[in-house]
């Protein structure tokens, strides 16, 4: 019980080095290491701007993911049913558009269905209570089922030229897609470090009862926390059936949990709670990113992809777990 | 003369700033029960700890019969015979009885299956010895039994062969005076086998009922050594207590202002028919023991507890919280007992630390101003004069004291009109003791409404204005600070007899 035991990490210094962060240097020289390979293994296509866009869109549905996870993450929770959502709101995008013939009626109601989703969550985890994994866990299947259940497991093509402008249109050279994560993305970095709930959130991840104490509502905030995880994973959806032009109950949205966590977990994020950057979870997506689209073009077989990608989340883990252990925390 | 079958010779134990035990020396005789009693923290814990194996002496030894051991573990320990009997047994509700009974012990036939048989024969045997084979079937599940019950197997379960020395830490602080009754019929059965027996207990009455010897500690010393009966209640409390109240305290008439908190009948899980008023200017102390019940009225006041019966108000407003977060916009502040657990965010800085209480003064808009917010932090840090390199520290380097100034500044920043501190100056050296507790009567000369909840008696008797006594979830008594002392405040807090265990909130 002596004070040095307990003490935390220092507040990073003001210098450059400390403000980037030593987990960010070390995930950026990763990051240079692995385009650096693919680049020497596939000179002729890896650098052209046409496959750095195409990484760029395809992370886009993670990056959205990935930044809502750090916020679910830090607030002490977990929430493995994001890609089950993305697969439910394209869904109830594609009936609803179906349904009106207008296509922002189908955007609203997938808004909304990603949501309600979170709420659930939410309220399944406070008022369960239920751990979160297992709650999470649990309307992963479930939410997966509804999707399925619209319309008996096969998916719904959307016509509309508004939506196919959102999946294919650019805006100075940039697809809107990568516009709308950038976008997102500072939306999140203001909100996490500028705004009373986004430090109230850093308390509630780095001990719940001292952040009850000091009189921070924390049931609703988990709840608030669970719909914004879900409403992050409808626009997700929305990405998603921008460029399929189709409601998908499972095509392209499953594993996102996954890679989403990974992500987060690379960041920089400690699943106890109250740790974690959006910035590192970003790098971390970029990684994600590379890995994926590098292992297209230098053909590993996707069996292959998938044990590269479990065993990228549990070394992500365990170098989390050895820094914890060294900072004494 | 014969061998002690346990002594302990010139034991002294150190944690970091807490000298724990020093130079205790104590002889357990076989056929002997031996009370061992002493305010919290007077070190009785510490002493079964080192008996146990648990903690290792930093000098000292210890002896069994007359051979000195090195307990090393907690397996050691056992090896030569020495069991504790904690306060809450630990006992496992889906195994039976008998499985609880003979866990880590349990034969199997052919080395792999449960030989029930043999299980069963040697509890029934127990069971018999103790007088309890009709309420407690070798077979049965332990889920559910009563706290008497679960400790008597945990007895029957020190008792397998070796056992020469049995301490009970508190064991009748959750039994009916029935199952006392029946406790010390099984105590008196061991002394008779010529079992060591070291009882540690609060109840004084008891302890003169059952002990052959009382072993007094006091600040991790063995103040005095005697057999019962040249001891009464009295000269007990007089050994355990008897310590100088220093000046740290500087008493100031204040002027008392209207009534800031009232509880009328709170009655939680915990407590019952709480009933008090704090004025503002007035310091109001709770004292009692350990597990009296105090901390438990904070957490109805804060609303961690939710009331059954009873009926709160605050400013004369009625006031009943659902969450912590109703306490804080009531006015209500809390130091909680647990600084690290409870009150700081050790990784965070000494600004978030103050601030988060204070989100509406430090932003605009939900938008944090952080000018405004340093500000603000910077000034409450600066009049307590906590010692930190700047607001940015984090938090977890600070000293003990340093660390309590801050959850003092934290509601500085708020300023609520009721202040509830729950052992404010634990684990804090005496300098620092001295500066909050200026900063307390300051508090109250400002016009706070103070609740202290204190088990250090120098504190209480030096800070409030009168003071409440807690025992086993209720008010047993009222003193005024002039007719308060320590003996008067420990006779209401220990005051045995059928009538409170009556009483008693199950």
């Amino acid at each position: 019980m002596t004070d040095t035991a307990t003490a935390g990490r220092e507040r990073a210094p003001a210098s450059l080095f400390g403000r980037i962060g030593a987990q960010n240097i070390s995930l950026l020289i990763a990051l240079v290491v692995l385009l650096a390979i693919f680049g020497a293994l596939r000179p002729d296509v890896f650098f052209t701007p046409r496959n750095l866009i195409n990484i760029g869109l395809a992370v886009t549905i993670l990056g959205i993911l990935a930044m809502a996870q750090t916020v679910v993450i830090v607030s002490g929770g977990l929430d493995i049913s994001v890609g089950s959502i993305v697969g439910l709101s394209t869904m109830v995008l594609a009936v609803a558009a179906q349904e009106t013939g207008s296509i922002p009626a189908g955007i609203l109601a997938g808004l909304l269905a990603g949501l309600l989703a979170g709420a659930v969550n939410g309220l399944i985890i406070v008022y369960g209570p239920v751990n979160a994994v297992i709650a999470t866990l649990g309307t992963m299947s479930a939410f997966r089922g509804l999707a399925y259940l619209m319309n008996n497991g096969n998916s719904i093509p959307i016509t509309g030229d508004s939506l196919r402008a959102l999946g294919i249109g650019t805006l100075f050279g940039l697809p809107f897609a990568i516009w709308l994560l950038i976008a997102a993305m500072a939306a999140f970095i203001v909100f996490t470090r500028e705004t009373v709930v986004g430090r109230n959130i850093y308390a509630l991840g780095g001990n719940p009862t001292v952040a009850r104490l000091a009189g921070i509502p924390i049931r609703r905030y988990q709840i608030s926390i669970y719909a914004m995880s879900g409403f992050a994973a409808a626009v997700a959806g929305l990405v998603l059936a921008s460029r399929t032009m189709s409601g998908q109950p499972a095509s392209g949205s499953q594993g996102l949990e996954l890679e989403a966590i990974t992500a987060a977990i690379l960041g920089g994020c400690a699943l106890q709670g109250g740790k974690g950057t959006i910035i590192g979870a970003m790098l971390g997506v970029l990684i994600i990113g590379v890995l994926n689209n590098g292992m297209i073009l230098t053909s590993v077989p996707t069996f292959y992809q998938l044990l590269a990608k479990g065993a990228l989340l549990i070394l992500a883990v365990i170098v989390q777990e050895r820094q914890r252990a060294r900072s004494g925390e | 003369m014969t061998v002690p079958v346990v002594s302990v010779e010139g034991v002294s134990k150190r944690f970091g700033a807490v000298q724990a035990l020093r130079d205790v020396s104590v002889a357990f005789n076989a056929g002997e029960i031996t009370a061992l009693i002493g305010e919290n923290g007077a070190g009785k814990s510490t002493l079964m700890r080192v008996l146990e194996g648990e903690h290792r002496p930093d000098s000292g030894r210890v002896l069994v019969d007359g051979q000195p051991v090195q307990l090393n573990s907690p397996r050691a320990a056992h090896g030569s015979g020495i069991r504790v009997i904690h306060q809450e047994p630990e006992i496992i509700p889906e195994l039976t009885v008998a499985e609880n009974i003979f866990i880590g012990d349990i034969k199997a036939r052919g080395g792999i299956f449960l030989d029930r048989a043999d299980l069963e024969r040697r509890s029934l045997d127990l069971l018999r010895t103790f007088g309890v084979v009709d309420v407690l079937s070798p077979g049965q599940r332990c889920h559910g039994l009563s706290p008497a019950l679960r400790q008597l197997i945990e007895i029957m379960r020190a008792l397998r062969p070796g056992a020469r020395l049995l301490a009970f830490d508190e064991p009748t602080s959750s039994l009916t005076e029935d199952e006392a009754q029946r406790l010390f019929r099984v105590i008196r059965r061991l002394k008779a086998d010529g079992v060591v027996v070291i009882y540690i207990s609060h109840r004084l009455r008891e302890i003169i009922e059952l002990a052959d010897r009382c072993v007094v500690m006091r600040d991790g010393s063995r103040i005095a050594d005697e057999p019962i009966a040249a001891l009464d209640e009295q000269r007990m409390v007089r050994l355990m207590v008897g310590r100088p109240v220093s000046d740290l305290f500087n008493r100031k008439e204040r002027a008392l202002g209207p009534v800031r908190l009232a509880l009328e009948g709170v009655t939680t899980r915990r407590v019952e028919g709480i009933s008090f008023e704090v004025r503002a200017g007035e310091i109001v102390g709770l004292g009692g023991l350990v597990g009296a019940g105090r901390t438990e009225v904070a957490r109805a006041i804060v609303g961690l507890d939710p009331l059954r019966s009873g009926r709160m108000a605050v400013g004369g407003q009625p006031y009943g919280p659902r969450e912590p977060a109703d306490a804080v916009a009531a006015g209500i502040g809390l130091v909680p007992e647990d600084r690290k657990q409870e009150a700081l965010l050790l990784m965070q800085a000494v600004r978030d630390n103050v601030s988060l209480v204070v989100p509406d003064k430090v932003s605009r808009y939900g938008f944090f101003s952080r000018r405004r917010e340093r500000a603000l932090v910077a000034r409450h840090v600066a009049e307590l004069r906590v010692k930190t390199p700047s607001i940015e520290q984090a938090v977890g380097k600070l000293s003990g004291g340093n660390q309590q100034k801050v959850v003092f500044a934290r509601w500085q920043a708020r300023g609520p009109a009721v202040l509830i501190l729950d052992e404010p100056t634990r684990g804090i050296d005496v300098g620092a003791k001295a500066e909050i507790y200026r900063l307390i009567e300051s508090l109250a000369e400002q016009g706070l409404a103070i609740l202290l909840i204190s088990s250090e008696m120098p504190e209480l008797l030096g800070l409030a204005d009168r003071v409440l006594v807690m025992q086993s979830g209720r008010i047993s008594g009222e003193l005024h600070w002039q007719e308060a002392s320590d003996e008067a405040v420990l006779a209401l807090a220990m005051r045995s007899g059928k009538e409170t265990i009556e009483r008693r909130v199950s």
